[in-house]
């Protein structure tokens, strides 16, 4: 019979303590009456498998029943019930948001076959750990390597295609045969690239992907075999569909919209191309061997290409990273850092609910204590309480998956680009699932503490006239709890300030030309014809004096690639007669310089002071001696307080004489340095000599208003030139400036939402606290003021409490923002932790949120009445 | 409300419910007693377990169907441990409209040739 009373345990305990007995003597009865074991063990049998079913209906229908009871006492608060959702809501909300964008980012296996085997192939120098490949070396490394299963090598590339009226620009990439193979990837219409596809001089073959299918070619079933005629940076080529790949492929970013094959000719493999690193490489590692051992063996093949070609390959080491991990440092603390904030948030709303909880459990202690006395029993009214706690979460919790997929697009800039996955993360299935396991960790964290906490003090006390509840440990709880919603808060303003402060500080960095009235596109100019400089310098001309001549434009000009664009490299080797350090070899960090090709004026129409010197001019010919116009650092690193003007270097196969000096400009962006710049008159270069530098990018300054203004006027402009050539990109500088710190922007913006919520959440919950205690000491405080207290005093005994616990909260705030700074402080781009100023307006916001906080209590207290509180003693 | 109004809302009754209806419409009952009258009644075929009559017994307090009487039976048998439920008018009602409404159930059922006729 001790079995079945254990057993009987299922049930609630009211039901229980109802009928336990009864229900036990009818199984002894039964027992007794059984005759033979077998119908005992029937018995038996039948009392088990019948209270598990029973036990679970009793238990829903005290759950219809208190569901029901507590709609009904929702209904008759609902500031109340609004206010626990929204508390839920944010939490909820902000912690899935940010799981949703670090889980896709960070945790998610890639969408390929066996992802955990694939991995990346890099180069290394010393200070950079992933550069590209060249040909060569990528070739000689596999030659050699045993570990890998099969790899592959990519590059981006770029088709303009006429698919509907005007030419447009397509983003994608040249993949060799091996790659789609490694990836385990196959197309869902048509075949993949095979050996012949990726043949030296084969006919161009084309992958689309879903969504250029989708959007260029209308989802046409039989698109495969069908031709395009497309425009590539330096040749023109038909390329046959071959297929459609998945959805979900976004190799090896996920800007890519189409795939061709590399087609590397003789040339790719010139011994000279050994230094010109430009792949992207993927193997897959054979099955057990480990990423270790990959790496291990890399090491020692490139310590022999080093032996063999000591001069291209000076330095140069392989670097085997799990495909997984090849996101950046920075993304990854990004990410971390965003999650911990959204983790503090969720924790300052629990604790905002656990004493929002608390308060009205207070409150309703006489009609808790009534129930219990008039045979709820004190369980029962327990149970009620957690039900009601487990509701308000739950809804607060559905609320919140429905802000965080309105959330999360917003957050999708935080997704690098350089990712081989989708740019923008969908609230899917699994994220789900968390933000309910989340809610209910939530909901009886810190929904049940406050209902047995309650539950414990539901007695005859409170039944008693004018009971004063609160004081003591129930006090002690709430203020703890507001405490800790205080430090939070503090944690996440300083956080929030000081990746204000460092984007500020980006944001003020000089990029070393004018941002404000300029707008920019590129002309992709068609080959073969634009591969003669004649053709391109008519171009160039007919454009740049139609376009000068617009009214309100004060300057345009060409050139190769503008700063902070898409292309930030086109880095080549300096040599200069008696360089200081000649044994630095070709890849020596110091002997390069990013070239450019520019046109006369572009100077001018960025803004870029020519300090020395002139700009390049339109008699700068092939026919007149080669010059350049180099940077500042340039000129300082070659001829550290000497005269530059005059002096010669060489440069892309070429003597180069400099004629001007102009000031130096951030190419790869706000936060990184950038190497010493040359640039060439657009007209030095040979016939179809470097065509990848022809100057395609326009930038005009405008003397007022929106330059985007006249995009219009220009377009039609290049479009009278050359109907054929391509308009891309068309934007004002200042946007493109500020796309560069778009995904700082973004973590501001997300981060400081973040604190607001907490800001705002420990500026109710310190309210409920000193608006409770205030109206449980009414009585006190009306004796005070009839004994002669005045208002100051009054005041102070609300103040003195908040001042506590601000103090407090706030010193162990600091305390935690520093160490939280310290832990992301290559996010500050150089803002110190420990910033006076970040810390400094956290602080008086947490006054400001203090004093919030404390107002309306103070108000209250100020307004009793001593008469009618102690009238109603 | 009228009872048979009040009656109607309950219906249809769940079986457990009804037999405990029928098993306290001539005497107040305990929980065994009512147990063995169904499977008397039923020729063994309802053995309503502790659970299930217990269940029911707590959702017809609550709907005031049945009443727990403070007086106990003047029996010899009666034991203190025990406790016995009364039906109410309401409950009663309840089981009257139910009885009615499947007495209504099998007329259509013959009128269809699906039910045997009356013996």
């Amino acid at each position: 019979m001790r079995t079945y009373r254990l057993l009987l345990h299922l049930y609630p305990a009211p039901f229980r303590h109802e009928y336990g007995d009864e229900m036990a003597s009818i199984l002894a009865r039964r027992l007794r009456d059984a005759s033979r074991p077998i119908g005992r063990a029937t018995i038996w049998a039948r009392a088990v498998w019948e209270t598990l079913g029973n036990a679970l209906l009793v238990h829903l229908d005290l759950l219809r029943q208190d569901l029901r009871y507590v709609a009904r006492t929702l209904k008759r608060s609902p500031a109340f019930a609004l206010t626990a959702v929204a508390i839920v809501a944010l939490g909820i909300g902000a912690l899935t948001a940010a799981f949703t964008v670090a889980d896709f980012v960070l945790i998610r296996p890639l969408p390929y076959g066996d992802p955990n085997r694939l991995v990346q192939l890099w180069e290394t120098t010393p200070g950079y750990l992933a550069m590209e490949l060249s040909p060569l070396n990528f070739r000689d490394w596999m030659a050699a390597a045993r570990s890998f299963e099969s790899a592959g090598v990519s590059h981006s590339e770029a088709l303009t295609m006429v698919t509907s009226a005007e030419p447009h620009r397509f983003e994608g990439a040249a993949l060799s045969a091996g790659v789609l193979p490694t990836l385990g990837v196959s197309p869902i219409i048509g075949r993949a690239f095979n050996e012949a596809d990726d043949a030296a001089g084969a006919p161009g073959t084309i992958l689309l992907s879903y969504s250029l299918w989708q959007t260029e070619f209308g989802g046409d079933p039989g698109i495969v075999d069908r031709r395009i005629d497309a425009q590539m940076d330096i040749e023109r080529d038909t390329f046959t569909v071959i297929g459609v790949m998945p959805r979900d492929f976004h190799y090896p970013s996920a800007d890519a919209q189409f795939w061709v094959t590399t087609r590397f000719s003789a040339d790719d493999y010139a011994p000279a191309e050994r230094s010109n690193n430009w792949l992207i490489g993927v193997a897959r590692l054979r099955p057990g061997v480990s990423r270790e051992q990959a790496q291990a063996e890399a090491s020692l093949i490139v310590s022999d290409l080093r032996r063999s070609y000591p001069e291209e390959n000076k330095d140069t080491g392989a670097r085997v990273v799990s495909l997984r991990d090849g996101v950046s440092v920075r993304s990854r603390l990004l990410l971390r850092a965003l999650t911990a904030a959204a983790v503090c948030v969720l924790l300052v709303a629990g604790m905002n609910l656990a004493n929002l909880l608390l308060a009205r459990g207070l409150e309703r202690r006489r009609e808790l204590a009534v129930r219990a006395a008039m045979g709820a029993g004190r369980e029962r009214v327990v149970r009620q309480l957690m039900t009601e706690h487990l509701l308000l979460a739950a809804v607060g919790g559905a609320l919140g998956i429905g802000l965080a997929a309105l959330g999360v697009p917003l957050l999708s800039q935080l997704v690098p680009s350089n990712l081989p996955i989708a740019s923008s993360p969908t609230v899917d299935g699994r994220v789900v699932a968390l933000a309910v396991a989340l809610t209910a960790l939530t909901g009886i964290a810190f929904g049940t503490v406050p209902a047995i906490r309650l539950g414990r003090h539901v007695d005859v006390d409170g039944l008693h006239e004018g009971v004063r509840a609160g004081g003591g440990r129930r006090e002690r709880l709430r203020s703890a709890l507001v405490l800790a919603e205080i430090a939070a808060s503090v944690v996440l303003l300083v956080s929030a300030a000081l990746l204000i402060r460092a984007l500020l500080t980006i944001q003020g960095t000089d990029p070393g030309f004018g941002v404000n009235g300029v707008l920019t596109l590129r002309a992709e100019l068609p080959v073969p014809q634009y591969t003669k400089v004649a053709t391109r310098d008519a171009f160039h001309a007919r454009v740049l004096h139609e376009v000068r001549a617009l009214p309100g434009v004060e300057a345009a000009g060409f050139i190769s690639f503008l700063p902070i664009s898409r292309f930030r490299g086109g880095i080549w080797p300096v040599k200069v007669a008696g360089d200081a350090d000649p044994s630095a070899g070709v890849r020596g960090a110091n002997n390069v310089a990013a070239l450019r090709y520019v046109t006369p004026g572009h100077f001018a129409a960025m803004a870029i002071p020519l300090t020395r010197g002139r700009d390049v001019t339109e008699a700068d010919t092939q026919q007149r001696p080669f010059v350049a116009v180099v940077s500042e650092s340039f000129a300082r690193r070659y001829w550290p307080g000497q005269e530059p003007i005059g002096r010669h270097f060489g440069l892309a196969f070429a003597d180069r004489e400099v004629v001007g000096v102009v000031g130096d400009v951030r190419f790869r962006g706000l936060e990184r340095t950038s190497e010493p710049q040359v640039y060439l008159p657009s007209r030095q270069v040979p016939d179809n000599w470097i065509t990848f530098y022809a100057p395609r990018a326009l930038a005009v300054r405008v003397a007022s208003g929106p330059p985007s203004a006249f995009a219009p006027a220009v377009r039609a402009i290049i479009r009278h030139a050359d109907p054929n050539v391509a308009v891309t990109e068309v934007q004002t500088l200042a946007d493109m400036v500020d796309g560069d710190t778009a995904s700082r922007a973004t973590q501001v913006r997300v981060l400081g939402a973040f604190a607001a919520i907490a800001f705002v959440l420990a500026a109710v919950g310190l309210h409920g606290l000193l608006s409770f205690a205030v109206s449980q000491r009414t009585q006190e405080i009306g004796v005070r003021v009839a004994l002669g207290a005045q208002p100051r005093d009054v005041v102070r005994m609300v103040v003195a409490n908040a001042a506590e616990l601000g103090a407090v909260g706030l010193s162990l705030g600091v305390v935690l923002a520093y160490a939280a700074g310290r832990s992301m402080e290559a996010l500050l781009a150089g803002v110190r932790p420990s910033d006076a100023e970040a810390l400094g307006a956290a602080v008086a916001l947490t006054a400001v949120m203090l004093v919030a906080g404390t107002l309306v209590p103070v108000l209250r207290a100020l307004r009793i009445n001593p008469i009618a509180a102690i009238r109603s003693e | 409300m009228s009872d048979y109004r009040e009656a109607q809302t309950f219906l249809p009754l769940q079986s457990a419910t009804f037999h405990v209806l029928l098993a306290l419409a001539d005497e107040d009952r305990h929980g065994y007693a009512i147990i063995q009258d169904v499977a008397e009644r039923t020729g063994g075929a309802i053995r309503l377990s502790a659970g299930t009559l217990y269940r029911s017994i707590q959702r017809m307090l609550q709907d005031g169907l049945i009443v727990e009487p403070r007086e106990r039976p003047a029996r010899e048998d009666d034991d203190q441990r025990r406790r016995y439920y009364r039906i109410t008018a309401l409950g009663a009602a309840v089981a009257r409209a139910e009885a009615r409404r499947l007495a209504d159930l099998v007329k259509m059922a013959r009128a269809r040739g699906l039910a045997p006729e009356r013996a």
